[in-house]
């Protein structure tokens, strides 16, 4: 008996410490940072300041701060408009079909997003795949000028994440009880009022997870707009990368992501909100 | 909706998400260097990969990392799992929101506070912290795998174990493992293939000395389309796939 608990007790102590030191501490260490001051000869002086974050509302950097947003919010209404009926049309399909629409969003869910945005760069050039389209169509007259502008940096991010968004809302609206639509037809529902009243308040678990796994990689993949944006666009992600590793300016560089963390915390509030009332409503039902 | 609707609609977003590849995979076979005509069938991009001396080391790395991070991260995963299965103690839903939000977190904070974490205690930047980084990317993942296989069995086989005798560990080895294998070895393909497939905490947590696949087609790609990038990425592409199709089998199995 006292082996059993022995091994029970490592086990929880194990994963508690492994948890701490490589989960907590880090982003206790990226706070701590946030909050020093630059330093010349150390990359940090030991001067707590809340400087850092004040910056962050200095024009320049501001407007990468709103732009990122904006284009990261875009990005995840597109998203969500696009993947909502497509989730839907998967969750009810039969078994075998169901299955295979299934892995044909996984597998670009586990695509390296990198290859994925690379692989967009053949479409998206002025001599590529869309172009020749538009062109053959007489849809226009000249190629359209797509690569390293904002649209394609758009395009990028919707084009990565769209199986992000489609995932969670597939399984929520596969948990939701096909029976509960019925009755609100007997009852005399429209389609629409039945979609707003039941289907929407009992998948918005599935609608928030999905917007974040989109919103918040939105604002730090760098790499997107690197590839198709060219030096011109900006992401909240590339300004902390050069943060770290080009300006060496540690603290600013924590403090923005300290401040893509507090998005992350206050989307979680809402996403627990969003359980509580879904599962309020099915106790009603 | 009607069924045509769904038909073309589906038709739509599937196409916008396997054009783009479709493309790639073909110009990766193409002969031709610089334009997107086509001028032939060839494998020469693939034997260019072949004979990449660096190229080759830097998959050897990738490989390497992804191996023995997926490991660890089966390992460590499915016992979090099984204990927030199995037991009750105090700060167990403290580790499952650990875990969630571990899950949530955009990979450039894991990425950069990893970063620091390595930087404070001066741990030099190689294959050791990329691993570890690695093993905290998928760790999350195994362990949400794992414990919905739990839910699936009975929790009666544990307690009759228990009653004949069985102590913690025999419990674990003899009646858990065996139920949960399936799922752990999805676990780990998906780590496999997270680890290979990851760009951002790698970014932040390698060092100068220490190449991996990604970041060689990251520096790649800023170059422009390039026929062998083509190649590099279908062959990455490949390995997703088969991951991807082997643990969904792995998870169908026995349901």
């Amino acid at each position: 008996m006292r082996s059993s608990n022995l091994f029970r007790r490592l086990v929880i102590t194990g994963i508690v410490c492994w948890l701490a030191v490589f989960a907590l501490l880090p982003n206790l260490l990226l706070l701590v940072v946030s909050l020093l001051e630059r330093g010349t000869v150390n990359p940090v002086e030991p001067v707590v300041t809340l400087a850092n974050y004040g910056r962050l509302f200095e024009t320049a950097i501001f407007r990468i701060v709103v732009d990122s947003l904006a284009m990261a919010g875009m990005a995840m209404v597109l998203c969500l408009l696009a993947g909502y009926p497509l989730a839907y049309i998967i969750a009810r399909a039969p078994a075998r079909t169901r299955q295979l629409m299934l892995i044909l969003v996984m597998i670009p869910f586990w695509t390296n997003s990198l290859i994925r945005t690379y692989a967009l760069v053949a479409v998206l050039k002025a001599n590529g795949v869309l172009n020749m389209f538009l062109l053959w169509t007489g849809l226009t007259s000249q190629p359209l000028q797509l690569m390293y502008t904002q649209t394609a940096v758009f395009i990028g991010l919707v084009y990565t994440l769209l199986p992000f968004m489609i995932l969670p809302l597939y399984a929520s609206i596969l948990r939701l009880d096909a029976r509960l639509l019925e009755a609100a037809r007997d009852l005399g529902a429209s389609r629409f009022q039945a979609f707003r009243r039941i289907t929407l308040p009992l998948t918005l678990p599935g609608i928030v997870s999905g917007s974040m796994l989109v919103f918040l990689p939105a604002l730090g993949m760098f790499y997107v707009s690197d590839v198709l944006g060219g030096a011109r666009s900006i992401l909240l992600g590339n300004y902390i990368r050069d943060q770290f590793l080009t300006s060496r300016n540690l603290p600013m560089g924590s403090a923005a992501s300290i401040a893509m963390t507090a998005i992350m915390g206050l989307m979680l509030l809402v996403y627990y909100y969003s359980i509580r009332s879904s599962g309020r409503q099915e106790d009603v039902a | 909706m009607s069924r045509l609707a769904k038909i073309l609609y589906s038709a739509a977003v599937y196409t916008f998400l396997y054009l783009p590849l479709a493309v790639m995979a073909v110009y990766s076979f193409n002969a031709s260097k610089f334009s997107l005509s086509w001028k032939g069938f060839t494998f020469e991009w693939y034997g260019r990969l072949w004979n990449n001396v660096s190229l080759m080391e830097a998959a050897v790395h990738s490989l390497t990392v992804a191996a023995v991070s997926a490991t660890l991260a089966c390992i460590i995963g499915t016992l979090a799992a099984f204990i927030l299965f199995q037991y009750v103690f105090p700060g167990r839903k403290v580790i499952f929101g650990t875990l969630f939000v571990m899950m949530m977190s955009p990979d450039i904070v894991i990425g950069i506070s990893l970063l620091l974490l390595f930087l404070a205690v001066q741990f030099p930047l190689g294959f050791w912290t990329i691993m570890m980084a690695h093993v905290m990317l998928s760790v999350p993942f195994v362990a949400t795998t794992v414990y919905s296989r739990f839910k699936g069995f009975e929790g009666e086989v544990i307690e009759a174990a228990r009653d004949l005798g069985a102590g913690e560990y025999q419990v674990f080895r003899h009646i858990v493992l065996p139920l949960v294998a399936p799922a752990a070895i999805a676990g780990w393909l998906l780590s496999f293939t997270l680890s290979l497939d990851d760009v951002m905490i790698s970014f932040f947590t390698t060092g100068p000395t220490y190449e991996v696949l990604p970041l060689r087609i990251y520096s790649m790609v800023r170059l422009g389309i390039k026929p062998d990038v083509n190649a590099l990425c279908v062959v990455m592409l490949a390995i997703t796939v088969t991951a991807v199709l082997v643990s969904r089998h792995l998870l169908k199995e026995k349901k």
